[in-house]
């Protein structure tokens, strides 16, 4: 099992005031699913993500990724599977300024250990990926929000991680633009055989993925595999 | 991550916000280069006066009324007439001194000299011709005093080239006669232009035989200071025993401690100039090093901003894989790279300024300055810089490094 979580309970506390945010969530991911966990704003998917993606401690209950529990790795560890076996994706694109996108690709290699003759190629791949090859001398600026999503996936796809967390990739793209990253999605997740866990609160943008965890008051209303699923392509033909 | 990497990754960071990089380092541009500028003109300054004191020559040994000055109260205790005929006397018989070669007797003051309707304030010096080989300094024209000019209280002067030319402009002035004190003196040298030598203006100095100086200028039965020549520098020594020795006993003083007089050689002379300037620049230095103190807390303060600015930058990073200490080490390394950026900076500027310094002073105030670079003081630099960027940093580095990636995403 690639993802296992019990019971999985989180309290943001401030000023001595507590602020449940995950009241109790049990669930599995196996290697290869394209979950959607999507839900109202305050719900809680935001939490979960970023439990999940080891970017943030839970309060109560387990949590194991590869059948190992968190609390059993080191900070390094961590730092490790985050570089490895993980790729972000956010809502804000979140690329370095006056950097152009080569560069925002190697990022995640800078801590790979990864032999720094391999930097070019394994980014250049990962850029030919998303279909952004003419725009690797670009910086962020210089391109469109779609163009800058495509070159975060990129950057999260350079390590060949296990699983990639997208925190409401669409969010910030116009619908176009964004049909084209769940396209991209879609096809990670067939054809390059990566695991996909992705948040949104729009129906139709959860009903492109596999599986549908819908969240409500932090918790889980529904757990199901996506009936109609809708295809990518669709929409942008 | 290896630390061509960590040296990459910082550099592209302050690449990113270069004004801001400029501005924060001023002060550690400041802090060095005045460092850098004190140590060189502090170089220059000893080895001018060191140099002088060296053409004087090791052979010549000066003494001087009073007791050696080791504080301020004894600089009001000193006695300035203590030194008078009959010592000069004892000194030149051989069998006191043997080792004496020549001997000097010196008095000084200012007075007017008048020619025409011009006037000028030299400084009078009542010497012998002996003057003129102890400081390497010959008339262009004309000719020295006589031993009978100075034997017979002669009214002749020996003028230096800035006295020529406030009194005589263009003119001839050998055989003139000027006015010092009411008596006419005849003009029979002028010096060639020679400048500034230790405490003296040679060129804005006359010289007249001491005995007239003595009797007719300043109106003293005492000299201000004898100069002697011994025959070898390795009889230096013991010269300065036997003179010692000769004048106690003209002195009549038992008590060493009690001594009306000092004597001082060109060795000693120079050991005093080092130390004194050593212990100047050092103070000056320190002084300069306040600046780099201030200019390390504006880098520490800066870095604070530039850490909480760049959160979300260090929540990405620590998301894509980045441990604690490789943010350390970026924040760090920005803070080192800014300073000693800055030191590098400091000391070419430094350097030029001390430089052009130099040129100035030889130019325009006719002093043989010589530029020096501190080498030592370049590495020093460039240490405390670093090493104020280190200090400095880590601070900053370290609330860099212990940001949750969460929170750090999460800032606005």
């Amino acid at each position: 099992m690639l993802i296992e979580v019990k019971n999985l309970e989180k309290i943001y506390t401030d000023e001595d005031v507590e602020t449940p945010a995950l009241r109790g969530v049990s669930f599995s991911i196996k290697e290869g699913e394209f979950v959607a966990v999507t839900g109202p704003s305050g719900s809680g998917k935001s939490t979960l993500l970023h439990i999940l993606g080891f970017l943030d401690s839970l309060t109560k209950g387990e949590y194991l990724f590869e059948n190992k529990n968190i609390d059993d790795f080191s900070p390094r560890e961590i730092a490790r599977v985050r570089n490895k076996k993980m790729g972000f994706v956010f809502q804000m694109f979140n690329l370095l300024r006056r950097t152009t996108v080569l560069e925002n690709v190697k990022l995640p290699l800078l801590y790979s250990g990864v032999k720094e003759a391999l930097w070019n190629d394994l980014a250049l791949k990962a850029i030919e990926a998303v279909g952004l090859s003419h725009r690797i001398d670009h910086h962020p600026s210089q391109l469109s929000g779609g163009e800058q999503q495509r070159a975060a996936i990129a950057r999260a796809l350079v390590n060949n991680p296990q699983v990639i967390f997208a925190d409401e990739p669409t969010g910030n793209l116009d619908s176009k633009a964004g049909q084209m990253i769940m396209e991209l999605f879609q096809k990670l997740n067939e054809e390059g055989h990566h695991t996909i866990i992705l948040i949104t609160h729009e129906t139709y943008t959860a009903q492109q993925a596999k599986r549908i965890i819908r969240l409500r008051d932090g918790k889980i209303e529904s757990d199901e595999i996506t009936n109609h699923r809708l295809r990518a392509d669709h929409f942008s033909k | 991550m290896t630390l061509k990497y960590y040296f990459k990754t910082a550099s592209i960071g302050l690449g990113t916000y270069k004004s801001r990089t400029a501005l924060t380092i001023l002060g550690i541009v400041i802090g060095i280069t005045a460092i850098i500028l004190i140590l060189s003109l502090g170089k220059g300054a000893q080895n001018l006066i060191l140099s002088q004191i060296q053409s004087i020559g090791p052979k010549v040994i000066a003494i001087m009324p009073g007791r050696q000055p080791k504080g301020p109260t004894d600089i009001l205790s000193t006695f300035t007439d203590s030194l008078k005929q009959r010592d000069l006397d004892a000194l030149s018989n051989k069998s006191n001194v043997p080792h004496l070669e020549t001997i000097m007797p010196v008095v000084f003051g200012s007075a007017t000299a008048v020619y025409g309707s011009e006037t000028f304030q030299p400084t009078i010096l009542g010497v012998t011709d002996y003057f003129s080989q102890i400081y390497g300094i010959y008339p262009d024209e004309g000719r020295l005093f006589t031993d009978d000019e100075v034997k017979s209280y002669a009214d002749v002067a020996i003028i230096g080239s800035k006295v020529k030319t406030e009194l005589f402009g263009n003119d001839e002035a050998l055989n003139q006669k000027i006015k010092i004190k009411g008596r006419n003196f005849k003009v029979i040298g002028i010096l060639s232009k020679k400048g500034q030598v230790s405490f003296l203006n040679f060129d804005e100095a006359a010289f007249i035989p001491y005995t007239t100086a003595q009797q007719y200028i300043f109106g003293i039965k005492y000299f201000n200071r004898i100069v002697v020549d011994v025959d070898d520098a390795k009889n230096v020594l013991t010269t300065v025993e036997d003179i010692t020795i000769t004048l106690r006993n003209s002195h009549g003083i038992t008590d060493p401690s009690k001594d009306d007089f000092f004597i001082q050689t060109s060795e000693q002379a120079m050991q005093i100039v080092g130390s004194i300037t050593s212990v100047l620049t050092l103070f000056l230095v320190a002084v300069a090093a306040i600046s780099l103190l201030v200019g390390g807390v504006g880098i520490m303060n800066i870095m604070l901003v530039s850490v909480t600015e760049r959160t979300r930058e260090i929540g990405l990073r620590k998301a894509l894989g980045a441990t604690e200490k490789d943010v350390l080490m970026q924040f760090l390394l920005e803070a080192i790279i800014l300073t000693t950026i800055g030191g590098i900076i400091g000391i070419i500027l430094g350097a030029s300024l001390s430089f052009i310094t130099s040129v100035v002073l030889s130019k325009v105030a006719a002093l043989n300055w010589e530029f020096s670079f501190p080498v030592g003081g370049a590495f020093l630099g460039l240490g405390v810089s670093a090493l104020v960027g280190l200090i400095f940093g880590l601070y900053p580095a370290r609330q860099a490094s212990f940001k949750s990636p969460m929170e750090a995403l999460r800032y606005e």
